[in-house]
């Protein structure tokens, strides 16, 4: 049956590819592909089991075509079977990602899978992020209109990817935009620069549960208002859900909100950035029993600031989504070149703050505990405060060109985690962890370089203290050969390992291979500010990825 | 099966086709808030560098810093263009401009937070670099970075600028 589905559906896009072969631009294909695999030694040491089929492997390929103002594409993927860390219900190969859509004058339609995001999107946002194994695309219909200028339209209905399937629940939404120098012409001259928007998303889904009376339809809005005048810059965003009980709420009758404030200023050679979020029950999923990483309608920022070393990501902070109030500031400033303190090449220094912590939770009454199942769950006020710390950081980098060939980045950390509450655990409390780290290039003729680094993380709880060493040797374009070894002094509770890993690079163009040999440790693995969860391995790692 | 033969088929058209690709057109933010159609990314018949970056990517950053040194030179003596796509999400979007004001960089910033242009680009991860000639046409792209690739890129510009 899918078979004969898919067989249609390509059948389909190639009709729609030759129909539109009659206008007059050229047609062009363009994709890409990525191919992950890794082999999994038993490694007792270090808590790493060994797999029946000895290699997994995750890949995918993409192929669109355009032509004028139409696109199709389609996205094979196959997990064989998936990498660990990797939700195991991807099993399998198929093309769980096909569309086509058609743009003109300033319309766009669009069938099948797409990924969509109103504002900031707390009330929506459908991404992808494959090394994470995150994708709720919407698979349906969206309209896309600008029916004036600087007013932009978007209306969708779908239902969200669940792996090679599709989730229970329907979303319908809405969005507006206006930019109001753009659309009155009375403002067009005004200095600061205004837009406004609004979204609507409304979810369905059947009630079947035995006990309670659910609501088959939850709709969430949200205003946002954003203005930029020269180096100023404000965006703000509130958003409200009708009462949802969900997996994620404990299944209370209760409403979610959420506001986010950024604010910045900023000239050259400085700036500063202030960021404050509050939200309160805002896990909103097109199937109210989904968990982890699966069909989300909505993103929840988190707001702390993402680090690419690897002791800065052992303890990363994660968005609570049951309620969380987040303060952020930030000051960045280029002491100038050829100057006594800025040297010959300047530095810049970033001085970095945040915290996160819960929000005021009271009971309902005596009878009732907090989010008890069934009940309106607790009360709280708008923008409360609470007791819980979740996350605290305090950071400062400095980045400085030291000579023709040597470049230095330098940074420190001083981080508390909330582990019981960031890892859904208990009798961990907080882990209070120092991170330094030096990163060194020598730059030692135009296209040979060697980059150093070192990084410390000192902590007396959970694994107690780190220390990380690479150096990396690369010869542009083509090659980087890079050898790194994490060395976990141990604890109370744990002995010293060593966890060694090798890798070469080979780039040609938009091509590249990686083969790699080592140990990875448990932990976090965070891209672009998300993170998940992998297991401890050893073994080799082969990656090949191709933009064409 | 029939339909993995259609593809490993469409990939290798995709290849052979592959040299007369230009920029899809897609809706992008500036950094001051407003939309921005990927079609009007021109310059006169001068060649433009489309880089995708993050303010979390330290590569990025690295490859950015090391083309601003020499950008104005650049500038002068090609007359190329650098759009820098920042890929930042809602998370870190906001550390975009105050984050290039305080680098002193030039470029023309845009703002990619949910990937569109990114995947119309097919681009995988980030840095990626392209390099359009003067008539809209991508002749080179480049995934990751080591230290000197800027001078390779910027021998492609100077050669880009001689066969027109």
């Amino acid at each position: 049956m899918l078979k004969r589905y898919l067989m249609a559906a390509s059948g389909c896009l190639f009709a729609l590819i030759l129909n539109a072969q009659e206008q007059s631009q050229e047609g062009q294909l363009h994709g890409n592909f990525q191919i992950d695999a890794q082999s999994y030694t038993e490694d007792s040491t270090i808590g790493a089991s060994k797999v029946p089929e000895n290699v997994l492997m995750n890949a995918y390929a993409n192929f669109v075509y355009t032509k004028g103002g139409f696109t199709a594409g389609i996205r094979y993927e196959a997990f064989l079977n998936t990498l660990l860390g990797y939700d195991a219900r991807y099993n399998g190969q198929g093309i769980p990602h096909k569309y086509a859509s058609y743009t003109k004058d300033g319309y766009e339609f669009t069938a099948g899978s797409f990924y969509e995001q109103f504002g900031s999107g707390i009330v929506l946002r459908a991404y992808e992020e494959k090394t994470l194994g995150v994708d709720n695309a919407i698979n349906g219909f969206r309209i896309k209109a600008s029916p004036l200028k600087g007013v932009y339209l978007k209306a969708l209905a779908g239902k969200q990817r669940y792996f090679f399937d599709l989730g229970q629940g329907i979303v319908r939404a809405a969005d507006a935009e206006i930019n109001l120098n753009e659309a009155i012409n009375k403002l067009s001259a005004l200095s600061t620069m205004i837009t406004i928007g609004g979204s609507f998303v409304s979810k369905y889904q059947t009630d079947k549960d035995p006990v309670y009376k659910l609501p088959e339809n939850v709709g969430a809005w949200s205003y946002r208002l954003n203005l930029q005048n020269g180096g100023f810059s404000l965006m703000s965003e509130y958003a409200y859900k009708i009462n949802d009980p969900n997996g994620d709420n404990n299944y209370i009758y209760k409403e979610g909100q959420a506001i986010l404030l950024n604010t910045s200023w900023s000239s050259k050679g400085f700036g500063v950035l202030l960021a404050a979020k509050w939200l309160d029950n805002m896990s909103f999923r097109s199937d109210r029993n989904a968990s982890l990483m699966n069909l989300n309608i909505n993103y929840l920022p988190a707001i702390n600031k993402p680090y690419t070393w690897a002791m800065s990501n052992m303890y990363p902070f994660s968005t609570q989504q049951n309620g969380e109030f987040g303060l952020q500031g930030e000051v960045m400033y280029k002491l100038k070149k050829e100057t006594p303190l800025g040297g010959k090449y300047g530095t810049n220094l970033t001085l970095g703050y945040c915290r996160v912590s819960s929000i005021e939770k009271a009971k309902l009454n005596d009878t009732i505990s907090i989010a008890e199942s069934g009940t309106l769950g607790y009360k709280t006020d708008f923008m409360s405060m609470g007791n819980d710390l979740f996350y605290e950081e305090v950071s400062f980098e400095i980045n400085r060109k030291l000579s023709q060939k040597l470049i230095l980045n330098i940074l420190y950390q001083n981080i508390t985690y909330n582990y019981d509450v960031l890892r859904g655990m208990t009798g961990h409390g907080k882990v209070y962890a120092n991170v330094g780290i030096a990163d060194l290039t020598w730059r030692i003729t135009k296209n040979k370089a060697i980059r150093f680094e070192q990084e410390y993380l000192f902590t007396k709880q959970d694994l107690g203290n780190w220390v990380m060493y690479l150096v990396e040797y690369s010869v542009a374009p083509k090659w980087f050969v890079t050898f790194w070894d994490q060395y976990n002094m141990g604890g109370e509770h744990s002995d010293a390992v060593n966890y060694p890993t090798g890798s070469l690079t080979y780039v040609h163009e938009g091509t590249r291979f990686q083969l790699g040999y080592g140990r990875q440790r448990e932990g976090v693995i965070c891209v672009g500010g998300v993170c998940r969860n992998v297991p401890a391995s050893n073994g080799f790692i082969f990656s090949v990825s191709s933009t064409f | 099966m029939k339909i993995l033969l259609v593809s490993v088929m469409i990939a290798i058209c995709g290849i052979l086709n592959a040299q007369n690709a230009t920029i899809p057109s897609v809706t992008v933010k500036t950094v001051d808030g407003k939309s921005f159609s990927t079609d009007s990314i021109k310059n006169n018949g001068k060649p433009i560098v489309i880089s995708f970056w993050a303010t979390w990517c330290k590569p990025c950053i690295m490859e950015l810093s090391a083309i601003a040194e020499n950008y104005e030179t650049w500038q002068k003596e090609t007359g190329v263009v650098l759009y820098a796509v920042s890929i930042d999400d809602s998370k870190t979007m906001s550390r975009v401009a105050p984050f290039i004001n305080s680098k002193g960089w030039e470029y023309v910033v845009l703002l990619d937070p949910n990937g569109d242009f990114k995947r119309a680009l097919n681009v995988i991860n980030v840095p990626h670099t392209f390099l359009v000639d003067g008539n809209g046409k991508i002749i080179d792209q480049h995934t990751s970075f080591a230290q000197g690739d800027e001078e390779q890129l910027y021998e492609k510009i100077k050669e880009c600028v001689k066969s027109e």
